[in-house]
């Protein structure tokens, strides 16, 4: 590590002049500032998804309410669903990897930088297109838009033509943001950093680059199809016409499905990036969990079927998709065993993001196994479109993904904005979050085991729903304020916060052993990569040289906050 | 696999060796206390409230099926959440960082990993034979527990699972069409001494009849569910969906002429869609032959009349 102490090395001819104010911001190719665009656009468009989540809850708190009109209700539903799923949690990823992957892996950017500003704006004006609709006539067929009532006989409205044109400039934007990822991943990792070295958050975007290029590309496709039928006199879906109402179903979930891993990979990768660093102890086996990434990722191209057990099929392919998703619960579970066992035996330090982590697995956890009731067919026959599928896809998709975009955010603040994050008030947030999101979705399994089917404006007041529905409403408010908390914690720190240094938690990846936040060129000199753990190895060698201890001492705070 | 790097003192040292027998012997008490949490459930399960914890079912012999696999499932779900959920509890209380307490540099343990991989897997296996054994039950009609003129048959074994729905065992059957549209339910039911009947929204059947169902859609796609009947059947435009129930034959209570089950369509169709409701009402034979009769009488009178009209206003536009 001849790095340390190394004077930087800049060569300043034909550089261009740092421009300056918030025209830096809109010509940047820099993956650092990208990546934050990307987070703080996400960050609008998640309190917007919130907010038509809390609208929905208000309707539904009570029975027989009219707070909203059922045309009202199914269009907060579409934008919700399309928004959480288009809009935050593919393009969270792409902003934490964006800012991350490149120094993760030694990296001075991105592969292609101009290419990936590009895949930003796309996603921008993607989001832009969706929500200017709101203006006039937002899309009401779901975020799944099923045919035939996303045809134009059924929804004559150009919302629709909203919904496609955004899932087109997301897709786009998603898709040229996966090869640049690839080729950045591929060619542009630190010497030494061969696959069996490379930090676990970089193999999950990875498998997620690639499950995106297989995916969208087949939604593309899809969409494009509908939106020749609306527009253009073709029939790929319309059954009086020799087309076919379940080909949409078959086309949208083999995007489908591989897209819920797409949302929950990476946020395994963040478990698996901040548990060793708060064990303070390597993650119990490296090797597993980046085959399991990979395994979920294969199994995940053959299961969307299971989304379709209602439809008419014949009993050899039920069973078939019974069985590939029943076998994507192994890799699955020992992804949850090795992180438990890399808690066992350390010395687990309590900070905000290993909160975040350890709740979210916690969580992930009854999301998998509700996960084994929805793949049984027969069982799924009961289960299939009522709460209790919303329930589990919620501690699915909220349990890993939101708590991990969270958890990462408390974990990488400080090197993005040298300032960590009170963590006084993350813990009251954590508390909020985790109690407010139990209580607004372990009472749906019950709903939907009671009967009540999803996407309904309302429900009568005999149905018998109402103590369900009205403990989920209370939920959706504690839980929102647990969100508002870590908004303001964070609008708090940019200013306020501790200053954090470039290695605050003592982590194990490269990205900190650069300043907080990096220069624009990150890395004046990249170390040779020996292990895992680069960081450990760097803090023993000047432990050994220097004789001052580097290492952290077990109760011992690190740095005040 | 990790640690190519020849570990240095100040990393290596081990847990405390008494803390490690400690841990053993809690998690002893752990595994102990499983089987009755287990039991618990097992015992709790069926008489607790239906709704809040178990699919609902009125003795349908399929909604039956759906019932025990849910069991079934919710015991080895409960026990691997109790066991994961507790070893994630207790090792961030166990192994919180305390004062002198050094972590163990643990890379892995193949034989372990190995070992939850294979058990995972094992509990799969078993789950799958045990949805195909109830399968048979759940997916094909069972045999009616009365004939075509309501009288009482002895039971019989419906045959194994085949690909498309089979026609219930005895030939015994009541076959019903059931159309989705927005945003109601159409039925129509079978020729009976050359009568048609067809109905909305109230499905009038016999008890103790297998009742197969044909599932169709003539607009958007809806599906068709009465929770306490089994199962979904997607009404998709373009197809013919399958989907069967039988009321038991003593289901309606004493004193009473009906059994009513409700349902509501549970496939986003429209702007209400949560107003397409559904009943299925179960009436004794004798009362359902005579509803049927009458309302053939009904259709076909209110039939004749529209005719009368239609050749009233025929002839009077034609003058």
């Amino acid at each position: 590590v001849a790095a340390i102490g190394a004077r930087p090395q800049i060569i300043a001819h034909e550089v261009d002049r740092p421009r300056r104010g918030w025209v830096q911001w809109l010509t940047t190719t820099d993956h650092k500032k990208i990546g934050i665009l990307y987070l703080c656009t996400v960050l609008v468009f998640f309190v917007l998804g919130g907010v038509e989540a809390l609208l929905m809850r208000i309707q539904l708190g009570t029975p027989e309410n009219t707070f909203l009109t059922p045309e009202k209700y199914n269009e907060i539903l579409t934008m919700h669903g399309t928004t959480m799923i288009f809009l935050v949690i593919v393009p969270v990823w792409a902003g934490f990897a964006n800012y991350f992957l490149p120094l993760m892996i030694g990296a001075r950017d991105v592969a292609f930088p101009r290419l990936n500003a590009w895949s930003y704006w796309m996603f921008l004006f993607g989001g832009i297109a969706l929500y200017a609709s709101m203006f006039f006539t937002p899309p009401e067929a779901g975020w799944f838009s099923y045919v035939p009532l996303s045809l134009k006989e059924f929804t004559p409205s150009n919302g629709q033509e909203a919904w496609i044109y955004m899932v087109h400039l997301t897709g786009l934007s998603s898709i040229i943001g996966a090869i640049n990822f690839i080729a950045t991943i591929h060619n542009m990792r630190a010497p030494g950093m061969g696959w069996g070295r490379m930090p676990l958050f970089v193999w999950t975007i990875l498998i997620y680059a690639y499950l995106i290029i297989l995916a969208l590309t087949s939604l593309a496709a899809s969409v494009t199809m509908l939106l020749l039928d609306r527009n253009f006199g073709t029939n790929f879906f319309d059954p009086n016409e020799g087309g076919s109402a379940l080909l949409w179903q078959h086309l949208f979930w083999f995007f489908g499905h591989p897209e819920v891993y797409i949302l929950v990979l990476p946020a395994f990768g963040v478990f698996s990036e901040i548990l060793p660093v708060f064990a303070r102890k390597p993650i119990f086996g490296y090797k597993a969990i980046a085959a399991a990434t990979a395994g979920i990722a294969f199994l995940g191209m053959l299961v969307w079927a299971h989304h379709m057990f209602a439809t008419p099929m014949s009993t050899v392919v039920l069973a078939f998709f019974m069985l590939s998703s029943f076998l994507i619960a192994v890799p699955t579970g020992v992804k949850i065993f090795n992180w438990v066992a890399t808690l066992w035996r350390g010395t687990v330090e309590w900070t905000v993001p290993l909160l975040f982590c350890v709740g979210g697995i916690a969580t992930f956890l009854m999301g998998g196994i509700t996960g084994i009731f929805l793949a049984v067919f027969p069982v799924d026959w009961q289960l299939t479109d009522t709460y209790f599928v919303v329930a589990h896809f919620h501690y699915t998709a909220f349990g890993a993904s939101a708590f991990a975009m969270v958890g990462a955010l408390y974990y990488w603040f400080p090197k993005m904005t040298g300032r960590k994050m009170s963590e006084g008030l993350g813990r009251v947030s954590f508390v909020l979050f985790f109690i407010g999101f139990h209580l607004t979705f372990l009472v749906q399994h019950s709903a939907g085991l009671d009967g009540m089917p999803r996407r309904i404006y309302e429900y009568s007041s005999s149905a018998g729903w109402e103590v369900q529905n009205l403990i989920s409403s209370i939920g959706s408010w504690v839980l929102a304020l647990g969100i508002l908390l870590t908004i303001i914690n964070m609008v708090r720190s940019l200013k306020r916060g501790v200053i954090a240094g470039p290695d605050p938690w003592k982590a194990n990846t490269l990205e900190w052993f650069t300043t907080s936040p990096p220069p624009v060129n990150n890395f004046d000199v990249i170390p040779r990569v020996r292990s895992v753990e680069p960081m450990k190895d760097i803090r023993r060698q000047i432990e050994r040289q220097t004789g001052a201890p580097q290492r952290f001492e077990a109760g011992k705070p690190m740095v005040r906050a | 696999m990790t640690g190519r790097f020849p570990p240095s003192r100040p990393y290596t040292a081990d847990a405390v060796p008494e803390v490690q027998s400690k841990t053993r012997r809690r998690l002893r008490v752990l595994a102990a206390s499983m089987p009755v949490v287990v039991l618990g459930a097992l015992l709790l399960a069926p008489t607790a409230s239906a709704g809040w914890f178990l699919p609902q079912t009125d003795g349908s012999p399929n909604a039956d099926g759906i019932r025990t696999l849910y069991i079934l499932i919710t015991v080895i779900g409960l026990v691997i959440f109790v066991g994961v959920e507790g070893l994630l509890i207790y090792s961030m209380i166990r192994f919180r960082a305390r004062k002198g307490r050094v972590a163990a540099q643990i890379h892995g343990n193949t034989q372990l990993e190995i070992g939850w991989t294979v058990g995972a897997a094992a509990i799969l296996v078993f789950l799958t034979v045990f949805t195909f054994l109830l399968l048979n039950d759940i997916k094909n009609p069972a045999a009616s527990q009365i004939d075509s003129n309501g009288q009482p048959i002895a039971a019989a074994h419906a045959q194994f699972a085949s690909t498309d729905q089979p026609a219930p065992p005895g030939g015994n059957s009541l076959n019903i069409k059931v159309i989705g549209q927005q945003y109601s339910w159409n039925f129509q039911y079978p020729q009976i001494d050359d009568k048609r009947v067809y109905a909305y929204n109230d499905m009038y059947v016999p008890v103790g009849m297998t009742v197969t169902l044909d599932v169709e859609s003539v607009d958007v796609a809806h599906s068709w569910w009465i929770p306490q009947l089994g199962g979904k059947a997607d009404a998709i435009p373009g197809y013919t969906n399958k989907m069967w129930f039988r009321i038991p034959v003593d289901a309606i209570p004493e004193g009473q002429d009906r059994v009513v089950y409700g349902g509501q369509c549970a496939e986003l169709c429209g702007r209400n869609h949560a107003d397409m409701v559904a009943r299925v009402i179960g009436l004794r034979f004798d009362d359902w032959k005579s509803w049927y009769d009458s309302k053939a009488q009904q259709l076909k009178q209110a039939q004749d009349e529209g005719a009368a009209e239609r050749k009233q206003l025929e002839s009077s536009e034609g003058q």
